[in-house]
């Protein structure tokens, strides 16, 4: 089928629910009006009220549930409406999800899906936009997966479901419609835990994921007709646990590295990346690596996100920055 | 905010129609509900259906969680325990309510419950691991018992989760979620709670009221007047029982699971008083007096159950020194069992943490063990550390 990434997504509930009876949906609005993206429409009519609910709001209620059900034998996927709502259950993630099978020694687990749409770019108001990834990635015994392509949204959605650990699936809602692509029919997944190369290269390598990617793609495209360079493009698609093989492949293979991230720069994500690449390629490095990312202050509401947001051009001045800077081992 | 000495918590008139103490029918919410005043004087007719072997066993398992907490608070003075959260005042609350419950139900404690666990089915050497710090002690599933919750009020959605499992599943089957009068503050407990009056979850919600949230007393904790009365305003029934008084404890309980296994989540707040500290960390000659604590040690349930099974003529079945004896070797064997109790090596704080390890935490645990090999004072320096 030829879908958006958040048909994909709906696509992939469909199968799971079609497989596993076990499987219950449950949110904010997500069964009467298919969700505010229409990610879970038409789950209710297919599967009926007691597989697909409509919570009351209580972010802390829905994961906290999600936690039991899942002990109770069934497979909870709960949607957080948008990220910016994910802190209340940040206590529920730490204190119960992500340990339910290290507290007790592998008697009980806590197989769950949490999805939630996250990032900024689609004028939304405050506490819409967040990208705390690194800080959900930090959780151990948390799954953090964020795909950028609507097949591997469905691919990665159904390996979600079907992991027997619990996973935070953050979806970029910002190309939630933004591009089609063929998405294979049925029940076809794709693993969690491994990186992507959407393009290789030479020169550069280039990290990103989720809602940054077509940018970057578009900037590196822009770099390379300029420059005449050729640059690797690592999609990571899971923050926790990540690929180290294949970013550290990559970097020994061009020497030289740049992270987009959406997230402000102090503790996210692309300094974990930089730390992995110091301890585990530095020998191979040509310059320091760069990073692209969002400042350090909360993602404003929809008259100043564009500022904020890493665009194509700023992109693309940091791809400029990697390849020009000396100074490597 | 003062307390009156003689009042120690609003504690309410008492009454034998179970149904005058349910919040949904009374017009009084602090109306407690009380077959054995604290003299020991009842009415014959409301005693529940218990044979007298079951009322007999209910002052065995009390007098259990009494000599466990006496002998747990010795071993954490003597430096075998990490840490302890006694029981003693608390044995009718805490016993008659377990067992009350069916063997497939579901028991979620926050910790100073032991007897509980131990009518689940929890073994006392397991009791002992947990608060030694040993994982293994949570591997309880097969009685169900989930692992206490430290973190006040997490455990309450949880539970919520685990009892609509099992209406979904269709099992006869309830979950009781154990918690104290300092729980239902939490924003969890409150999700939790409206929860499950929505999506009408088996869950018992039972809350033993023991006066105070470490140092903090009843009164400090909200501005209701009960938590029972909480249950109106999430659509729930409320039952508030005297919870030094075994056989009301038990009865209110055995009629709320009744309620609850149909999809009516319910509140069952039994009024009680910790005598000892909230743990042997605790000091609580800092926040409450000893008059107050006085007038609650003449009112501690044991002694009123004696006096009831004196008049039911079943004392004179009971030796209670044989039964104490007994009580003492079992725990002594226990204790030989958890100190013989190998918890395992390094390798223990990365297995579970995910069904499949993922290649970071095998690099970090194969990095950790040859230093361990290469530097064998890092492991005496872990091994000869104090532990207290």
């Amino acid at each position: 089928m030829n879908a958006t990434l958040v048909e994909a997504v709906n696509d992939a509930l469909h199968v799971a629910m079609e497989a596993d009876d076990r499987t219950v949906v449950f949110g904010e609005d997500v069964a009467e009006s298919g969700g505010v993206f229409r990610a879970t429409e038409g789950l209710k009519d297919e599967f009926g009220g007691e597989r697909v609910l409509d919570t009351p709001i209580t972010e802390i209620g829905i994961v906290g549930s999600a936690v039991g059900l899942a002990m109770a034998g069934f497979r909870p996927v709960a949607e957080i409406q948008f990220s910016g709502f994910l802190p209340p259950t940040f206590n529920q993630l730490v204190a119960m999800a992500s340990r339910i099978r290290w507290r007790t020694r592998g008697e009980h687990s806590a197989p769950m899906v949490v999805r939630a749409p996250y990032g900024g770019g689609v004028r939304a108001l405050e506490h819409h936009s967040e990208s705390l990834e690194a800080v959900y990635g930090h959780i151990p015994g948390l799954k953090v997966a964020i795909p950028s392509t609507p097949a591997d949204a469905k691919g990665m959605l159904l390996s979600a479901i079907a992991d027997p650990d619990p996973v935070l699936f953050l979806e970029p809602k910002r190309i939630y419609r933004t591009h089609r692509e063929e998405v294979p029919e049925g029940d076809a997944t794709v693993p969690l835990g491994e990186a992507a190369i959407r393009q290789s290269g030479e020169d550069l390598t280039v990290i990103a994921w989720g809602s940054t990617m077509n940018d970057t793609v578009e900037a590196v495209e822009a770099v390379e007709e300029r420059r005449d360079a050729s640059i690797e493009v690592v999609d990571l698609r899971t923050i926790s646990p990540f690929d180290r093989e294949t970013v550290i492949e990559s970097v020994k293979k061009t020497g030289r590295a740049a992270i987009v991230q959406e997230a402000a720069k102090t503790g996210g994500f692309a300094s974990e990346l930089i730390a992995t690449i110091n301890d585990r390629a530095l020998m191979s490095l040509e310059a320091p690596v760069q990073r692209i990312t969002g400042f350090d202050v909360p993602i404003p509401m929809l008259a100043m996100e564009d500022y904020y947001l890493p665009n194509p051009p700023r992109i693309e001045e940091g791809l400029e920055r990697a390849l020009d800077a000396e100074g490597g081992v | 905010m003062s307390k009156p000495i003689g009042e120690p918590a609003p504690a309410g008139e008492t009454s034998h129609a179970i149904a005058e103490c349910t919040v949904a029918e009374s017009t009084d919410m602090l109306t407690r509900y009380q077959l054995l005043d604290p003299d020991g004087n009842y009415d014959p007719d409301t005693v529940p259906d218990l044979s007298d072997e079951d009322l007999i066993e209910l002052f065995r398992w009390m007098l259990v969680q009494q000599i466990v907490d006496q002998r747990m608070v010795k071993l954490q003075r003597r430096g075998e325990m990490g840490t302890y959260a006694s029981g003693r005042g608390q044995e009718a609350s805490i016993v008659a309510a377990s067992y009350a419950l069916e063997e497939q139900d579901w028991l979620f404690p926050y910790g100073r419950e032991a007897a509980a666990l131990l009518v689940q089915g929890m073994p006392l050497r397991d009791l002992m691991l947990y608060w030694r710090g040993v994982e293994d002690a949570n591997m309880q599933k097969d009685h169900g018992v989930f692992p206490p919750a430290i973190a006040i009020g997490t455990h309450i959605p949880v539970g919520v989760g685990h009892a609509w499992g099992q209406r979904l599943a269709g099992e006869d089957a309830i979950s009781a979620l154990y918690h104290g009068d300092g729980h239902p503050s939490t924003g969890e407990y409150q999700a939790g709670a409206n929860f499950a009056s929505v999506v009408d979850a088996p869950a018992l919600f039972y809350c033993q009221n023991n006066g105070y949230s470490i140092s903090a007393p009843f009164e400090a904790q909200t501005g209701a007047a009960s938590v029972s009365q909480k249950a109106l305003a999430w659509g729930m029934d409320g039952i508030r029982v005297d919870g030094n008084d075994p056989l009301a404890v038990y009865d209110a309980v055995r009629q709320a699971r009744e309620h609850v296994v149909d999809g009516n989540p319910t509140i069952v707040e039994a009024v009680t008083y910790r005598l000892d500290a909230h743990t042997t960390n605790d000091d609580p000659s800092r926040y409450r007096t000893d008059d107050e604590v006085e007038w609650w040690e003449r009112r501690e349930p044991l002694s009123r159950y004696r006096s009831f099974l004196e008049s039911e003529g079943l004392w004179d079945e009971i030796d209670e020194e044989a039964m104490r004896a007994e009580i003492d070797d079992w725990f002594d064997e226990a204790k030989a069992a958890a100190d013989a109790y190998d918890p395992g090596g390094v390798e223990e704080m990365f297995r579970h943490l995910y069904d499949d390890l993922p290649a970071e935490l095998e690099d970090q645990l194969a990095e950790f063990e040859a230093f361990l090999e290469e530097r064998p004072d890092a492991m005496d320096y872990i091994e000869e550390r104090p532990k207290r």
